[in-house]
């Protein structure tokens, strides 16, 4: 479902005296339907940006990423757009929204952009928002006031809505309680039941034993660096 | 697919000035596309040869239309033109009071459209106008008020209004959200997304306000004195840029 | 005979302007640019119709002129006399024997018929001025028939008053083609305008414009399929010759609010008065 060969990825700094940094370099990785595959290794070895790249919101230099069939790092962003929008789940730690617009509406967003009748997308949306334990007195509110925990399992209601095929999970259960972490985990094992490929980063030891068959220590793509 | 828009070596000069070189892109059903830049970069220029206000000196700009296919809206007669302009094609100006006329009522102003394809029932004409002053949010009460009594944002609506009242399916949009205040932008954001999402629009957006292009376009373009620098995906130009320029650019906004 | 050309105007300006009228007889309803002269008269007197009248008269034409149908107001009377005096033309006041009728503002109730011409002062020929300012847009809105605009004045008027409330200088549509103004004549007069076995030529001196109806144009009044064209006027019988089928003008005859509607068409009015018609006011 996920597949990546000979990955490359520099940053150019034109504006920094065109200072080049190797950040990763012959990443290959596969990740079966139904596999959760955990990226680990020290703090900068580059596994958000690894993350970024499968989303498409990095420009790789090198190789291929292809998800749900397509190469992300040749396709048009149409073809991209597409994919985000029918295979590949993205959940982040931070919540970027249109301000203003209600709770409800951010979640159901995704259901909608895939052809969900209006109504359908918000209950189902509704369902999600109290499974994850997040008050109905907030579901009409803009999001943007949230807490942090609150934000993040608004974060994860979106990501799971659609029943994505591929999924990226960037450190989902951080900033929650034992409670909502334990459904959020169980959503995890619920979307590799159905046949979803995850790539997740989980700083939660326990968390990741639980739910990844795999983990991959995305130092072993840094480049040796020239002394 | 066929393009609904094919932006072909689009170039005009000012005398020995250029206003933009060889854009070239193709814009599909569905899409939207954002350019960004600073003044005189081009970006205005290039909307304005797009939408047939003005003629570049070389390239097409071959639009799907509906009747006949692909057609070059360059060489096409005046009349073609005018009336995809009317028709399938919408363009919301800056200022409002570019987009409308300010001594109609805005139920007037949302009917013209309507009229001038062939509308000729008034009661059906007003009764689109007052549906759409409500998908725009403007109270129904206000349909015979002139825009003159209406707020900034609320004349950016109605001529939102005017323009989409016909089903077009390409909008041309120059800084929609300049000159509002930052509150009033965001709902006029939310309102945008929302229609260009139900009713399947395309559309360009011209800003130099990175902000917008995150939330309403699916692609970026960069201009620079005349050229494209760089395209791609919106989120992907923004968070890793590739070219000088647009790291200068994104380095630049303000962090809130 | 006076010192003056026939008809006051030199012959190669008349040309020109027949040339105009011809081309604007060719094109029912499009205005026509010409090269408009000082006339010894202000612009708002109907220099435009004395020299569309100077270009058609003939030494043979009987000439009438009227003034919101009358044949004697001030305006009338100058007119009339400036033919009589610089062509020495006939002239008349009654409709029926007139071969060229000037006008402001009016259309004859007799019917018109083959072989008359009627000449029209226009004081803005353009429709869509008051929606549009600016000439070359209008010019491009009727060179590709763009006329929503003027049906936004109609919803303008009707969403302001209940009803289409312009009750002058209605706007008609030309042989499906051209929206023209027909002048300030009142909405009464609009289906005069087409059907018409008379030649009408519009001219406008000021805007430098003529345009014109060759006979039996089609001429329709614009408006909505629930708000259709009416020619309306003042409910009440002539005071005078109790014709109940003219235009009528009121009239306020004292200080305590006393008032009678009489025909604005004078000739008509006498015409009838003479075959023994009276109306309640008739002395």
């Amino acid at each position: 479902m996920i597949d990546l060969s000979n990955v490359s990825k520099t940053f150019t700094l034109h504006n920094q005296g065109s200072t080049v940094i190797d950040v990763l370099g012959n990443v290959s990785l596969h990740v079966a339907p139904g596999e959760c595959v955990a990226l680990t290794g020290a703090s900068g070895a580059g596994k958000s940006t690894l993350m970024r790249m499968i989303y498409g919101n990095y420009m790789a230099q090198a190789g291929s990423i292809r998800v749900g069939g397509v190469d992300l790092v040749q396709a048009e962003p149409r073809d991209i757009i597409r994919i985000r929008l029918e295979v590949l789940g993205y959940v982040s730690q931070f919540l970027r929204v249109v301000p203003r617009v209600p709770t409800v509406d951010v979640v159901a967003e995704p259901l909608r952009a895939v052809g969900v009748s209006g109504d359908a997308a918000q209950q189902r949306a509704r369902d999600f928002l109290a499974q994850l334990n997040i008050p109905e007195r907030l579901w009409s509110l803009s999001p943007t006031t949230f807490s942090g925990g609150e934000q993040q399992r608004v974060n994860i209601a979106r990501g799971f809505a659609h029943p994505y095929p591929a999924m990226l999970l960037d450190e989902p259960t951080a900033s929650l309680d034992a409670l909502n972490r334990e459904i959020v985990l169980s959503m995890i094992e619920g979307a590799k039941t159905r046949g979803a490929a995850i790539v997740g980063i989980f700083h939660d030891d326990a968390a990741r034993a639980r739910v990844c068959d795999r983990e991959i220590d995305v130092s072993r793509f840094t480049p040796a660096r020239v002394a | 697919m066929t393009p609904l828009l094919s932006v072909q070596d689009i170039t005009k000069r000012y005398g020995a000035q250029i206003g933009c070189a060889d854009v070239s892109f193709d814009l599909y059903p569905g899409e939207v596309m954002g350019i960004v830049g600073e003044s005189g970069s081009g970006k205005s220029t290039l909307l304005n040869c797009m939408a047939g206000h003005l003629v570049p000196d070389a390239g097409k700009v071959v639009f799907d239309t509906r009747g006949h296919g692909p057609r070059d809206t360059v060489t096409m007669s005046e009349p073609e033109r005018r009336m995809l302009s009317r028709t399938d094609w919408a363009f919301v100006h800056q200022h409002a009071r570019d987009g409308l006329r300010m001594g109609v009522s805005a139920g007037g102003n949302v009917g013209e459209r309507l009229m001038a394809v062939g509308a000729r029932h008034y009661g059906e004409i007003r009764g689109m106008a007052v549906d759409w002053l409500d998908r725009v949010e403007i109270a129904a009460c206000r349909v015979d008020d002139r825009p003159t009594t209406f707020s900034g944002g609320m004349q950016q609506r109605l001529q939102i209004a005017r323009n989409l009242v016909t089903g077009p399916r390409l909008v041309f949009m120059d800084e929609p959200t300049g000159g509002l205040d930052v509150s009033v932008q965001a709902r006029l954001l939310d309102l945008l997304r929302g229609l260009v999402r139900d009713m399947g629009l395309s559309a360009i957006i011209v800003t130099h306000d990175l902000a917008v292009v995150r939330l309403l376009a699916d692609r970026l373009m960069v201009m620079k004195d005349g050229h494209v620098v760089e395209a791609g995906l919106t989120d992907r130009v923004l968070d890793d840029p590739q070219h000088a320029y647009t790291q200068l650019l994104v380095s630049s906004v303000l962090q809130v | 005979m006076s010192d003056y050309n026939f008809a006051y105007l030199d012959e190669q300006t008349k040309r020109m302007i027949r040339r105009a009228i011809l081309k604007g007889l060719a094109i029912p309803g499009y205005q026509v640019p010409f090269a408009s002269r000082e006339m010894p008269m202000p612009y708002g007197w109907g220099t435009g119709g004395v020299q569309v009248s100077a270009a058609v008269l003939t030494p043979d034409d009987r000439f009438k002129v009227i003034d919101q149908g009358a044949d004697d107001t001030t305006n009338a009377v100058s007119i009339r006399s400036f033919f009589e005096r610089t062509a020495g033309v006939a002239t008349t006041t009654a409709t029926t024997e007139a071969t060229v009728i000037q006008t402001r503002h009016r259309i004859p109730e007799v019917p018109l018929a083959e072989g008359q011409i009627l000449v029209y002062q226009v004081p803005i020929p353009e429709p869509l001025r008051f929606l549009e300012p600016r000439e070359s847009e209008t010019r491009k809105m009727h060179s590709l028939e763009e006329y929503g605009l003027m049906h936004v004045k109609l919803y303008e008027d009707i969403s302001r008053h209940g009803h289409i409330a312009t009750s002058y200088a209605y706007p008609v549509k030309v042989e499906a083609r051209y929206v023209m103004d027909p002048s300030p004549i009142p909405k009464f007069d609009n289906p005069k305008l087409g059907g018409c076995p008379a030649i009408q030529l519009f001219g406008a001196g000021r805007e430098q414009r003529i345009y014109a109806l060759p006979p039996y144009t089609r001429v329709v009044s614009l408006d909505f399929e629930d708000h259709p064209f009416e020619a309306t006027k003042a409910d009440h019988p002539c005071g005078l010759c109790g014709a109940d089928d003219s235009y009528l003008d009121e009239v306020i005859i004292d200080d305590t609010g006393g008032r009678m509607f009489v025909c604005s068409d004078t000739d008509y009015c006498e015409t009838r008065q003479a075959a023994g018609h009276r109306g309640k006011d008739a002395a």
